[in-house]
């Protein structure tokens, strides 16, 4: 099972969430998030003085899938997520030990 | 020397000067007068309560908000306590050598249902003065917003308030040696703005700087909404100053207005010349400079000279703020002086230039050919300049080296709603 955490520019979020529904997930958790990569930040300027703003919104979506599941959420990530313009975000993949769901007390990949 | 000052008195109580000081001539109730000036009185508690806090309370940062406000709110409960029990009583109580007023009138002591200011009953110039007193502590409270320890702002607030504003409120409006040298502020352009302004100048100094030392307004629809609730209010403010239902009246509503379009547009357009855009903060800002500036001027000038003023109070504040400020390098951090103190003198020196007899019988500026009446303003700005200044110092002197001013770091850094009441001012996601 892997853990698939994309950040990605906020107002992609319906895009991204049927992307992702339509490659089969279960659920997804999304939080709102500040950050910065490639992309700097804004300036704002109040009463003829600037201020630096470094930190941009973006959400953090994560998903938990079956190995099988990766290529296909990783493809629809990719296309919903993207603009072709700097701060579009990034993917990152990592193992996840155990999965346990709450009502059922289901372990492993059933529980995905 | 006797004879000087018994022709002086003699002349301004014939002058019909536009704020009626201590007992009048005219001894009948007008119910028109009394009715506007019941509202005005009430238009003006709206000013602080709660519009200024509000403006306030959205220009400072999140974590701060509340105790922003709760400086304007207890600037207003004290002096209301205070005001009726000694403050209105040595501010306009009958003329003692032109520095203060007797003090028979404490608690109103004195003051019945038959008693008149002019046309209106007494008991309603107490408290439409008192809306003034108010106002102005609370607007010294900008200057010290993310830092002050809440209780050293209480002692500040009951101290700045016997000791500067009510002599200075007694030389200008009630019967004192400023008003007695012919010294024009209709509205309250030195008692309340310079004054404010310059107490908030040394208090930021006194101060230091804030550990975060910018401006991050955390609501701007607050300060927008904070500025709609004072210009609505200025008009009780400037209008209600005619202390009657009259043309005079009209005029300082009409010069009001005009003056505070002006410098709102003019400030916005100044800065999105030399900044780049056109800010809402900067549209309020000017906005309330205008306002500051035509307060002396209001019941003076004719309405060319209610442009001239908002041109200038649109723009000069707005480079004080923007290049001297940061370049010297104080830390009045909701720009008191900045907007206050240097529109409130602007406008004293205009009204100096611009008064118009035609308007009003007791006002000849310099245009109108008499060059006397700006030498009179500059004397009347730089005592209470000076007076303010050194008094308010000792103020805050006294108390840092007793309580203490200014908060501790962790306090500052959590936030002063947290650290000092306790309280969040948000419980959003």
């Amino acid at each position: 099972m892997k853990k698939i955490t994309a950040i990605v520019k906020p107002f992609k979020l319906d895009e991204v969430k049927e992307a992702l529904v339509k490659v089969g997930i279960g659920g997804m958790t999304v939080t709102e998030v500040k950050g910065f990569g490639e992309q700097r930040g804004q300036t704002e300027i109040y009463r003829g003085q600037e201020l630096k703003v470094d930190f941009l919104p973006k959400l953090k979506i994560e998903v938990v899938v079956r190995d099988e599941q990766v290529d296909a959420v990783v493809e629809a990530l990719l296309k919903s997520a993207y603009t072709g313009k700097i701060g579009d975000g990034k993917i990152f993949i990592s193992p996840v030990e155990e999965v346990i769901r709450i009502r059922t007390k289901e372990r492993g990949e059933r529980a995905v | 020397m006797k004879g000087v000052v018994l022709s002086l008195m003699v002349m301004l109580v014939f002058s019909g000067y536009a704020l009626a000081e201590g007992p009048a001539p005219t001894p009948k109730l007008d119910s028109g007068d009394t009715a506007w000036l019941l509202i005005s009185t009430a238009l003006v508690f709206l000013m602080t309560v709660p519009g200024l806090a509000l403006f306030y309370g959205g220009l400072a940062k999140k974590k701060d908000v509340l105790n922003t406000l709760a400086m304007s709110l207890t600037s207003y409960a004290l002096v209301s306590v205070l005001w009726v029990l000694y403050g209105y009583s040595l501010a306009f109580n009958e003329d003692v050598s032109g520095v203060i007023g007797k003090t028979t009138k404490f608690l109103l002591s004195g003051v019945g249902m038959e008693s008149l200011n002019n046309t209106i009953p007494e008991f309603l110039f107490v408290a439409f003065q008192l809306t003034f007193a108010a106002i102005t502590v609370a607007l010294i409270s900008g200057s010290f917003i993310e830092r002050i320890k809440f209780s050293a702002w209480i002692v500040f607030a009951v101290l700045w308030f016997t000791l500067v504003y009510v002599p200075v409120a007694h030389w200008v409006w009630g019967g004192g040696f400023l008003a007695k040298l012919g010294a024009l502020d209709f509205a309250g352009g030195t008692v309340v703005h310079i004054n404010a302004g310059i107490a908030g100048l040394v208090g930021a100094l006194f101060l230091g700087k804030r550990k975060e030392p910018y401006l991050k307004p955390h609501n701007l629809t607050l300060v927008a909404l904070g500025t709609g609730l004072l210009w609505f209010g200025w008009i009780g403010f400037n209008a209600g100053s005619a202390v009657a239902s009259n043309s005079l009246a009209a005029i300082a509503l009409l010069n009001t207005n005009t003056a505070t379009a002006v410098a709102a547009l003019t400030w916005l357009f100044t800065e999105w010349v030399f900044s780049g855009k056109p800010t809402v903060l900067g549209f309020c800002s000017g906005a309330v400079a205008g306002l500051v500036a035509i307060t002396p001027a209001a019941g003076f000038v004719n309405v060319s000279g209610s442009i001239i003023i908002g041109l200038l109070a649109g723009f000069v504040p707005y480079f004080m703020i923007a290049k001297v400020k940061p370049a010297l390098g104080y830390d009045d951090a909701l720009d008191v002086f900045g907007i206050h103190g240097v529109a409130g003198i602007i406008g004293a020196f205009l009204t100096g230039i611009l008064a118009d007899p035609s308007v009003n019988p007791t006002g000849k500026g310099l245009l109108f050919g008499n060059p006397s009446q700006l030498w009179i303003q500059l004397l009347s700005v730089v005592v209470v300049l000076i007076y303010d200044l050194l008094v308010t110092a000792i103020i805050l002197l006294g108390i840092k080296v007793t309580m203490g001013l200014r908060s501790y770091e962790e306090e500052e850094i959590a936030g002063l709603d947290l650290s000092h009441h306790g309280e969040r001012a948000y419980d959003l996601e």
